[in-house]
C-alpha cells in the first residue's frame, strides 16, 4: 500500500528539473545576455580619478618666477553616495550659505547621481585642512588636488593673462579637455596652453560600498601618469616691467620694450592693470566681473590691442620713404612758415629754425617739412602715373614695417592697426576724387592711421636696427634655458636701404640732445628718440614717445603712449627715458623725476 | 537486534561527498564575499570565514555522533523530542533577544542560536512517524488535520516570532503528503492560490473579480446540464472571490510596510533602488557581472566591497554568480539538483514508512530553501530572509541542515538492518 504511489516521485523530480532549468534560463539571461549589470557593476564600483598634471611655470628672462602653483582642493561629489549629514556643520566649515549649498546639489544632482562632478572649488589649504579631518562624516563627497596659479610679483597680469574653466563650447571643440578643467583664456596662458598644461594622467580606482578606497582597478595597468607642463622662460625682464608698471600708477595706456637685436620683448605694459592673483580661486568671479566692468577696462592689453594714431612719431618713416624713393637727399632743404600752405589749407607747424634738412626736420618736428615730403611721395609723376599707385607704393613700404598687419608673435588677440586702404578714400571722397592733399594728415602720424604700441615698438627697433626686424615675441625656450625657439629668428627686412637710416638716426639723437624731448636725455647714454602728439578729437591729446638706446648698439627700443596727457615731451619721453635708465643702468640715478611722474594722476581728467 | 560493527556500513558516500562539497565550496565563497586585506588567512577566527570552519567542524563531528546513534532512536523519539523543540520555541520568545525585528534567537556567549532551525527536523520527525502509522490514511479528514497540526503549531509560533521566512518553510512539507497520496488538486489548489494572490496585488481587486466571474460563466456554458458541478462551480467562484478580498484586506491593512514593500519589489510596483529594492538591484547586478566564467575568486568587486547586503548569508548565491560565473552557478545549481534527486531515490528504496517519510522531509525543507533562496536572489521571488543550504554563513542553519540530512542517511544506513 505504501508504494501506491510511488509514481509520484517522477512528478517530484521533474519539478526539481524544471525549478533547476528555469534558475539556469534566469542565469543565462541575468550573466550573459543583458549587459546592463556590468555597467551597473563598474559604476559601482570603479572610480576614475583625473590626476592632474602641474602646469608649466613660467620665468622671466633673467630666470625670476613670474607664475608659479599652489596647491588648493575641489570638493567633489557624487550624490548617489550622499548620506544624511549635518549641512550646518558643512556649511560652517565651507563658509558657504545654506542656500548655496542647496543650489549646488541639486546642479550636482542634475549633472549625474552616480558620477563625480565639482561642488566647491579651489578650496584653500586652510579650508582643506579642517574640512579634511571632518570628511568621514559627509560620506560622497571627497578632495580632489588641483593647482592654482600664483603670483610671487604682482606684475604682467595682461601679458601672463589668465586660466579659467573651460566652457561647454572649448569641451566640444577639443575632447581633451572635461568640464571642470582648465584652459588658458588670454595671454601666454592662452597661447602656450599645449605646452603649459602637460598631460592628465587617469587613475582607475576601486571603492567599496561606503566609498572608501580600495586599491587599484587590475593592478593599475590601465592608469596613466600624469605629465608636468612644460616651463617656459619668457623674455620679460621683470624690474623693468615691474618698474614700467609702477611709473603707469594712475595712468592710461601702453608701453612695449623691445630688445632689437633678438625682437624679444622685456616689457609690455598696459595701463591701468591689476593683481594677476586677483583672478585665481574663488575669488576669481567676483574680481572679474569688477575689472570686467572698470570703465577703464584694464583687462583691455592697450599695448597689444590698443590702436592709437601714431602722430610726429611717424615722421620718421616718411624721411625714410623720401629718402628711399629718391624725392629728397639727406641735404634736402625745405622752409617752413609756421605751417605748410597749399590752396585754402594750412597744416600748422611751431616756430623753429627754418629751413629744415632731414635731420633737423625730426629734431624740430617740422610739419611743413613732412607735408611737402609726402605729397612729393605721391604725386611722384616720373615714377607712378596716378595718386592711387603712388598711395599704394607708399602703403607698401608700411607693410614692410609691419604696420596694417598683424605681427606674427606669440601673444593671442594682437591687432593689426589699420593703415588706410585706396578703396577707403573712394568710399570717402567719391572714385580718384582725392589726391595728396587729401589725404595730407597721414604725412604727420595724424588721419585715419591706428598704430599698436607693439607695432611702433617695432617700428622702433626696426629704427635701431638700421632697417630690418625680428617678430617681436615673449617666450624664448621652452622647457629648459636652452632650449630656444627657433620661429622667431627670421629677420624681416623692410623696403628702405639700410644707409638712409643714419640721418633718420642723427635726427633722432638731435631730438633727446637738442629738440623736443631733451628731458629725455641720460647721462652716458647715447639716446635716440622721437616724441608724438596725438591728436584726440575726445579729449585731450595722447602723449607718445619713442626711443633706442645706446644709439650705436641699441640694447632697448622702446615706445609710450599715454592716453589724455597732452605733448609728447611731457609724460611720455620721460618715462620712456626712465625705462631706459632702468633697464641699461639697472638702477635709475634721477629720482625727482621718477617721483614726480609716479605721482602724476592723469586719471581724472577726461 | 543486530548493532552495526562500523557506523559506516552501508553509508552512502555519493551524498556524503556532495554535502561535504556544497558546504566547502560555501566556505570559500564565504571567504570571498566578506574577504578582508587585513585577515588574508581564511583561517583566521576572528572573520566569518575562520568561524565558518568552526561551524563545519562542529557539523562534521555532529554527524559523527548521528551516525552513532541507534537506527531506532529517532523513530522511537520523535514525538518527544518535537515536543521539546516546541517547548524551546516558546521559551525563545521569552527569554531570546531580537534581531532584526525577529525574537528568534537564544544568545550564548558569542554565539546565537535559532531555535526555529532544529524545529525543522523534529517536526520532520514526528510527521513521519505520525503518518507511518499503519492505519494512517492520508485520504482521510482526520489524517489531514493531525498533520496540518504538527506542521502549523510551529509556524503559529515562528510567525509569533516575526520570522515570516523561517515559517513559510514548513509549508514545504506538503510534498512530502503529496507523495502519500494527498490529492493533487491540493497542489494544484496552492499553486492557484498563490497566483490569485499575486495577482491580487498587480490588479485591480473588482476587475479581478469579474475576469473570475466571466470564466466561470465560459465554464457554465459547458456543464450547463450537470447541476452538482454547476454547484461545485459556484463554489469555486465564492472561495476565489472572498480570498482576493481577503488577501486584499491583508496586504493593505496587516502586513508590515518592510513586507509589503518586499513584494513591491518583486512585482515592480516600487523602483527605488536606493530604498527596499536596492538588494535585489545589487543582487542582480552582482551576479550579472559575472558573465560566463565569472571574474574569478576573490575578484568579485560587487560582493567584496559590500554592495550586496547580508552577502555571506542569505545573498551567498552573489558571490558565486559574480565570481564564478554563469558555469560556476550552472555547476552549483545541478550539484543542488543532484543531490534532491538522490534523496528521494534514497527516500523511495526505504523499506519503512517512517524512513521514507524522513526522506521526503528532507528533500522538501532542502528543496524550498533552494527554491526561494537562489529564486529570491535571481529576482523572481520576493526577499525573503532563509538561507541556502550547507552555503550560507551561519552555525544554527549548518547545525540543522546537517543534523537533518545525517539523520536521514543514518535512517538509509540502518535500511539493510529491517527486515
Amino acid at each position: 500500500m505504501q508504494n501506491t504511489f510511488n509514481e509520484r516521485r517522477f512528478v517530484i523530480k521533474i519539478m526539481f528539473l524544471v525549478v533547476g532549468a528555469i534558475f539556469i534560463l534566469r542565469l543565462f539571461f541575468i550573466q550573459i545576455i543583458e549587459t546592463k549589470y556590468k555597467f551597473s557593476a563598474d559604476n559601482n564600483v570603479l572610480r576614475y580619478t583625473t590626476e592632474y598634471p602641474l602646469r608649466g611655470l613660467i620665468y622671466d628672462r633673467n630666470g625670476e618666477l613670474l607664475v608659479i602653483n599652489e596647491a588648493s582642493y575641489d570638493l567633489m561629489i557624487i550624490p548617489r553616495q550622499v548620506k544624511a549629514f549635518d549641512t550646518l556643520e558643512f556649511c560652517t566649515l565651507l563658509d558657504i550659505e545654506r542656500e548655496a549649498f542647496d543650489k549646488k546639489f541639486d546642479a550636482a544632482k542634475r549633472y549625474s547621481t552616480y558620477k563625480a562632478s565639482v561642488f566647491e572649488k579651489q578650496i584653500s589649504k586652510e579650508t582643506y585642512a579642517v574640512f579634511q579631518e571632518k570628511m568621514f562624516h559627509f560620506p560622497g563627497f571627497y578632495v580632489q588636488p588641483r593647482t592654482l596659479r600664483k603670483y610671487p610679483r604682482p606684475i604682467a597680469a595682461q601679458c601672463l593673462g589668465y586660466i579659467s574653466e573651460v566652457t561647454q563650447a572649448m569641451i566640444d571643440e577639443d575632447s581633451y579637455y572635461k568640464s571642470g578643467d582648465y584652459i588658458g583664456v588670454s595671454g601666454i596662458e592662452k597661447s602656450y596652453e599645449d605646452i603649459l598644461r602637460g598631460k592628465k594622467g587617469l587613475k582607475i580606482k576601486l571603492v567599496d560600498v561606503h566609498n572608501r578606497e580600495k586599491g587599484s582597478y587590475k593592478d593599475g595597468i590601465f592608469d596613466t601618469v600624469p605629465v608636468p607642463g612644460k616651463n617656459l622662460y619668457t623674455t620679460i625682464d621683470a624690474e623693468l616691467q615691474a618698474y614700467g608698471e609702477l611709473l603707469m600708477t594712475n595712468k592710461k595706456g601702453g608701453i612695449v620694450a623691445i630688445e632689437p637685436e633678438t625682437g624679444e620683448i622685456l616689457a609690455l605694459i598696459s595701463a591701468p592693470n591689476y593683481d594677476p592673483n586677483l583672478l585665481v580661486g574663488r575669488v576669481r568671479s567676483r574680481n572679474f566681473s569688477a575689472l570686467y566692468l572698470d570703465e577703464n577696462i584694464p583687462l583691455f592689453n592697450r599695448a597689444l590691442m590698443g590702436q592709437y594714431p601714431p602722430g610726429s612719431t611717424f615722421k620718421m618713416i616718411n624721411a625714410l620713404i623720401g629718402l628711399n624713393e629718391g624725392v629728397i637727399t639727406p641735404q634736402s632743404r625745405i622752409g617752413c612758415s609756421l605751417g605748410y600752405h597749399v590752396g585754402g589749407l594750412t597744416v600748422r607747424c611751431h616756430p623753429h629754425p627754418s629751413p629744415c634738412d632731414v635731420v633737423s626736420s625730426i629734431q624740430y618736428s617740422c610739419n611743413a617739412f613732412y607735408c611737402s615730403v609726402f605729397r612729393s611721395i605721391i604725386d611722384n609723376k616720373k615714377k607712378y602715373r596716378t595718386v592711387r599707385a603712388g598711395f599704394n607704393m607708399w602703403r607698401s613700404y608700411l607693410e614692410s614695417f609691419g604696420l596694417g598687419l598683424r605681427l606674427e608673435t606669440d601673444l593671442p588677440n594682437v591687432g593689426r592697426g589699420n593703415i588706410p586702404t585706396d578703396a577707403y578714400y573712394d568710399r570717402l571722397h567719391g572714385r580718384n576724387r582725392w589726391n595728396s592733399v587729401s589725404i595730407i594728415s597721414l604725412s604727420i602720424g595724424q588721419g585715419e592711421l591706428g598704430i599698436t604700441p607693439l607695432q611702433m615698438a617695432n617700428v622702433t627697433s626696426i629704427m635701431a636696427n638700421r632697417g630690418y626686424y625680428i617678430v617681436p615675441h615673449i617666450v624664448k625656450a621652452v622647457g629648459h634655458p636652452s632650449n630656444q625657439l627657433k620661429k622667431f629668428t627670421v629677420r624681416n627686412n623692410t623696403k628702405i636701404d639700410s644707409r638712409h637710416f643714419t640721418y633718420v638716426i642723427e635726427g633722432m639723437h638731435q631730438v633727446v640732445e637738442a629738440g623736443t624731448a631733451r628731458n629725455a636725455k641720460i647721462d652716458s647714454i647715447a639716446v635716440c628718440g622721437k616724441t608724438g602728439t596725438v591728436q584726440n578729437p575726445h579729449g585731450k591729446n595722447h602723449s607718445t614717445f619713442l626711443a633706442f638706446a645706446p644709439m650705436n648698439s641699441p640694447k632697448i627700443a622702446i615706445t609710450v603712449f599715454v592716453e589724455n596727457a597732452g605733448y609728447g615731451s611731457t609724460y611720455a619721453a620721460p618715462i620712456a627715458s626712465l625705462m631706459i635708465e632702468k633697464y641699461l643702468k639697472r638702477e635709475v640715478q634721477r629720482k625727482e623725476l621718477e617721483t614726480q611722474i609716479i605721482n602724476t594722476n592723469l586719471m581724472q581728467s577726461r | 537486534m543486530r548493532n552495526t560493527k562500523n557506523i559506516f556500513e552501508n553509508f552512502d558516500f555519493v551524498t556524503f561527498g556532495l554535502y561535504l562539497f556544497l558546504v566547502l565550496f560555501g566556505w570559500l565563497n564565504i571567504y570571498a564575499a566578506v574577504y578582508n586585506e587585513e585577515h588574508k588567512s581564511i583561517f583566521d577566527l576572528t572573520q566569518s570565514y575562520g568561524k565558518q570552519m568552526l561551524w563545519i567542524a562542529s557539523s562534521l563531528f555532529l554527524a559523527v555522533v548521528v551516525l552513532a546513534f541507534d537506527g531506532k532512536f529517532f523513530s522511537t523519539f520523535a514525538y518527544v523530542i518535537y515536543i521539546l523543540a516546541i517547548i524551546i520555541l516558546i521559551a525563545v520568545m521569552f527569554v531570546g533577544v531580537e534581531i532584526n525585528a525577529s525574537r528568534s534567537w537564544f544568545q550564548i556567549g558569542e554565539f546565537r542560536i535559532q531555535p526555529a532551525e532544529f524545529a525543522k527536523f523534529a517536526t520532520a520527525l514526528t510527521l513521519s512517524k505520525y503518518m507511518s502509522n499503519l492505519n494512517i490514511r492520508i485520504q482521510e479528514l482526520k489524517t489531514k488535520f493531525v498533520a496540518g497540526f504538527i506542521i502549523l503549531l510551529p509556524v503559529l509560533i515562528i510567525l509569533l516570532q516575526n520570522d515570516t521566512g523561517s515559517a513559510l518553510v514548513y509549508f514545504s512539507l506538503i510534498f512530502v503528503l503529496y507523495r502519500e497520496g494527498l490529492s493533487g488538486n491540493w497542489l494544484i489548489i496552492g499553486l492557484m492560490l498563490v497566483t490569485l494572490f499575486v495577482l491580487t496585488l498587480i490588479i485591480n481587486q473588482f476587475i479581478l473579480i469579474g475576469a473570475i466571474a466571466v470564466i466561470c460563466l465560459i465554464f457554465f456554458y459547458f456543464i450547463r446540464k450537470r447541476r452538482k458541478e454547476i454547484t461545485q462551480l459556484i463554489m469555486v467562484f465564492i472561495i476565489a472571490a472572498s480570498f482576493i478580498l481577503v488577501v486584499d484586506y491583508i496586504y493593505n491593512k496587516v502586513l508590515q510596510p518592510h513586507q509589503k514593500e518586499r513584494i513591491d519589489v518583486l512585482l515592480g510596483n516600487e523602483v527605488d533602488l536606493k530604498g527596499a529594492g536596492y538588494n535585489l538591484n545589487q543582487s542582480k547586478i552582482a551576479i550579472g557581472s559575472g558573465g560566463f566564467f565569472g571574474k574569478g575568486f576573490l575578484q568579485g568587486t560587487q560582493t567584496k566591497f559590500n554592495f550586496v547586503p547580508e552577502q555571506s548569508t542569505d545573498f551567498i548565491f552573489c558571490t558565486i554568480g559574480e565570481e564564478w560565473g554563469f558555469l560556476g552557478s550552472t555547476v552549483v545549481i545541478c550539484i543542488f539538483i543532484f543531490l534532491l534527486i538522490r534523496l528521494v531515490n534514497m527516500a523511495e528504496r526505504q523499506r519503512s514508512a517512517f524512513s521514507r517519510l524522513y526522506g521526503y522531509c528532507v528533500v522538501s525543507i532542502i528543496f524550498f530553501h533552494f527554491l526561494v533562496n537562489i529564486g529570491m536572489t535571481l529576482g523572481l521571488l520576493p526577499v525573503i530572509g532563509i538561507p541556502l543550504p550547507f552555503f550560507s554563513y551561519g552555525g544554527s542553519s549548518l547545525w540543522s541542515f546537517t543534523l537533518l540530512l545525517f539523520i536521514f542517511i543514518k535512517l538509509d544506513a540502518y535500511r539493510m538492518q529491517l527486515l
